[in-house]
């Protein structure tokens, strides 16, 4: 049999094939990153790389070597759960160099409202002050010890850390109510509050006592027939207790 | 017809003629895929297969002080000005009627200005936002040159040396996360702070949070902080309905926050 003779067309177009597909393999050997599709449709290194950027923020843990003293009275106070650098910024230059980078600490009256400054959104029970009207004109730290914010005296006031309801309330029917009416404070709540917490009412007769029409209570106080007002609901499940409005 | 014949190929020769060529392609492809298998070797002693790692939040602790986001500017880089963020702080206002009313000035890292007072407010509370982390990740899914990836710890991360800045990912992020770095005109987002894990640190965010608002650990070990956090709190994942699947978990959050 005769050998296969190729027409001229085939053997351009193979030339032609050929060129590209050199082409499409060259151009694969040296655009796609060694690396590329080792664990799937990227390039594994870069992963690696991401990994090996320096760290700014060394971690508070890295402070108990030198600085022990300051956390173990930090540990024990209200400030337990901030990190050393919340305060004095990204560290970990210092760690390398105490001497040379020496972190700044917030001495002014800016930086503690940034997380005590009043401002209704944040949770209630969290402490906050309205920072134009505490103890203006002076640093935070002539009072309170950043290390440990034991305050001087506990608050007299429970707006302290529940202002959004101590504002609520004050405008509200139940203004002339003293929170203890209803809620039994430990002396502890105010130090240290989530170790004690107030007890809250739990019945539709505690407010009967006062607004049930048999009641024992001043005649102003205006009232509804406990037995049947508001079905089995518990009385709070419709009127917001710190702002009763009957609407 | 017959002249035709000898002169031209038909298409039926000229097909088997070019079909003798798939072997050969075949032949010449075959040594570079052994030569990939052969390069996939690990290094290194921390072993990213035994990490899937995640993130809870939980609103009611939220204070909304910002840290977190400005700590992630100062870890990562991000440029200060303008506005781009891998984490930031939005406050949410409930209104009794209407719609949610979001806001975040510069990412809440200056805080927050007062609240417009005619809103009659139902409720209002601070939710931290950043990269879900998606197992099913739009962002991947869309990047046309595979410079956008899940690594093997369950982290989403973008390869600025490979990225060719086309934002497709920026734009297939339902959570807007992703930004364009403005000067290195890559695609940028948050990392869970991939390089402090590496070396068993916490990402910069948690680490600075003053209530514990953040938790960071595994999604699939028994103990793990996330554990915990998973077990005792009703939690929602943002946009479930998009099925992105994502691995940020918050917890005292309700249907107005998206
Ligand atoms: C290797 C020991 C070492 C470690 C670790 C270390 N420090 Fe220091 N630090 C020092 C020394 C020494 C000084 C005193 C430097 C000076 O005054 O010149 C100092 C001073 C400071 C100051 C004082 C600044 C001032 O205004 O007086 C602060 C704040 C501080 N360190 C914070 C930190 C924090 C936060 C960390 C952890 C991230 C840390 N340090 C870890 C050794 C250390
Ligand atoms: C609430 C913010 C805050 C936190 C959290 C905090 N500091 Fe400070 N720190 C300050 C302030 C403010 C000063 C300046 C005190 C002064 O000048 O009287 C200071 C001063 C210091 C000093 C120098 C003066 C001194 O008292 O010896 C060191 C060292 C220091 N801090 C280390 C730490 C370490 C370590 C931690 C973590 C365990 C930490 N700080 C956590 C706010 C903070
Ligand atoms: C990053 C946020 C943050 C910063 C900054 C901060 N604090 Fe605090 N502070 C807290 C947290 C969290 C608590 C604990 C609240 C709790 O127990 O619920 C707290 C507690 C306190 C308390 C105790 C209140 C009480 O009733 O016992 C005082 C006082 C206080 N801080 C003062 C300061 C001062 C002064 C500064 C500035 C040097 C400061 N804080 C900076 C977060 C912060
Ligand atoms: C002149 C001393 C003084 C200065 C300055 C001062 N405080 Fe106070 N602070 C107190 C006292 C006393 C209390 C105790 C409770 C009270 O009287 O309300 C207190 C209470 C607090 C509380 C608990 C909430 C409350 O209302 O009781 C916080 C938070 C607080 N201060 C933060 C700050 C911050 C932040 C600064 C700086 C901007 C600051 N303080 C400056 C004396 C001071
Ligand atoms: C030092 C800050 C602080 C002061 C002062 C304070 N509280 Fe609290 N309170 C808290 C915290 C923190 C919580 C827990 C909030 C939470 O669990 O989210 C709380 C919770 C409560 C609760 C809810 C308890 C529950 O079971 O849900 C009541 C009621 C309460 N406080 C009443 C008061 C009253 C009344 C006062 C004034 C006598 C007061 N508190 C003063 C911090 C404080
Ligand atoms: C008329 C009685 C009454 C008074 C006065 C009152 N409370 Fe309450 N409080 C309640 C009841 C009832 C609940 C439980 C509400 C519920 O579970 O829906 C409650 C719940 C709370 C809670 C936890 C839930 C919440 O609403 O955040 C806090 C904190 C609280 N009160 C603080 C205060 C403070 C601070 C004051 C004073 C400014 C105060 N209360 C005054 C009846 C009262
Ligand atoms: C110590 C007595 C006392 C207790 C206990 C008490 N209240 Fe009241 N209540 C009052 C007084 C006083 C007023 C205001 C009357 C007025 O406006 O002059 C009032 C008003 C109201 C109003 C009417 C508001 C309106 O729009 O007229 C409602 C609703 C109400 N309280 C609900 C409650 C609920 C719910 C509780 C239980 C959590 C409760 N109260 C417990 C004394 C009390
Ligand atoms: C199912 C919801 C519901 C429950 C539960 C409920 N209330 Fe009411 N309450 C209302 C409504 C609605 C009004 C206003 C219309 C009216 O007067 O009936 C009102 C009105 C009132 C008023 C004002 C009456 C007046 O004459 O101005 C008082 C006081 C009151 N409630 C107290 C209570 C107390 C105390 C309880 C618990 C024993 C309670 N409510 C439980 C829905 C409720």
């Amino acid at each position: 049999m005769k050998a296969p003779k190729f027409p001229q067309q085939v053997i351009s177009l193979a030339i032609i094939f050929a060129i590209l597909l050199g082409g499409l393999i060259a151009a694969r050997i040296l655009l796609v990153p060694k690396s590329f599709g080792k664990y799937g449709h990227y390039r594994a290194d870069a992963a690696d790389e991401v990994a090996s950027l320096d760290i700014k923020y060394a971690g508070y843990k890295a402070c108990l070597e030198c600085h022990d003293d300051i956390y173990v009275i930090k540990e024990k106070s209200n400030h337990r759960g901030l990190s050393c650098e919340v305060c004095h910024g990204a560290a970990a230059k210092h760690i390398e160099a105490p001497d040379e980078f020496v972190p700044d600490a917030p001495r002014g009256r800016g930086y503690c409202p940034l997380c005590h400054g009043y401002n209704p959104s944040r949770p209630t029970g969290f402490p906050q002050i309205i920072t134009l009207q505490h103890n203006p004109g002076k640093p935070c730290m002539t009072c309170h010890n950043p290390h440990n914010p034991l305050l001087p005296h506990s608050p007299e006031e429970c707006s302290a850390c529940h202002r959004e309801i101590a504002s609520q309330k004050r405008v509200s029917h139940h203004s002339s109510l003293p929170c203890e009416k209803c809620h039994t404070v430990p002396a502890r709540h105010t130090t240290d509050p989530r170790s004690a917490l107030p007890k809250k009412p739990t019945t539709r007769e505690f407010c009967g006592g006062c607004h049930d029409k048999n009641a024992a209570s001043p005649k102003e106080i205006p009232r509804i027939e406990l037995a049947s007002h508001g079905g089995r609901y518990l009385c709070w499940e419709c009127h917001y207790p710190h702002h009763p409005e009957a609407k | 017809m017959k002249e035709n014949k000898s002169e031209k190929p038909n298409r039926r020769e000229f097909l088997l003629s070019c079909s003798k060529a798939i072997p050969l392609t075949g032949a010449l492809f075959f040594p570079l895929s052994a030569a990939r298998l052969l390069l996939a070797q690990e290094s290194g002693d921390y072993d990213p297969t035994v990490h899937n790692y995640g993130m809870g939040i939980d609103i009611h602790k939220c204070i909304g002080c910002g840290r977190c986001a400005a700590a992630c500017k100062t870890e990562n880089n991000v440029p200060l000005e303008p506005h781009y963020f891998r984490t930031w702080v939005e406050r949410y206002v409930l209104p009794s009627e209407g719609e949610a009313l979001v806001d975040s000035p510069n990412g809440g890292i200056d805080g927050f200005p007062e609240m417009n007072e005619d809103i009659d407010t139902l409720r209002s509370f601070f939710v931290p936002k950043l990269c879900n982390h998606c197992t099913n990740a739009p962002c991947v899914q869309v990047c046309p040159v595979g410079a956008t990836f899940i690594t093997r710890d369950g982290v989403v991360l973008v390869d600025e040396k490979y990225c060719v800045g086309c934002r497709y990912c920026i734009q297939a992020c339902p959570y807007g996360a992703r930004f364009l770095h403005p000067e290195k005109k890559v695609a940028d987002k948050c990392t869970f702070c991939y390089h402090r894990l590496a070396k068993g640190l916490l990402p910069a965010c948690v680490e600075v949070c003053p209530t514990q608002a953040r938790v960071f650990g595994e999604v699939g070990q028994q103990s793990s902080p996330l554990r915990r956090f998973l077990r005792f709190n009703d939690v929602i994942v943002l946009k479930s309905s998009l099925n992105t699947l994502p691995k940020v978990y918050y917890a005292g959050a309700d249907g107005e926050v998206r």
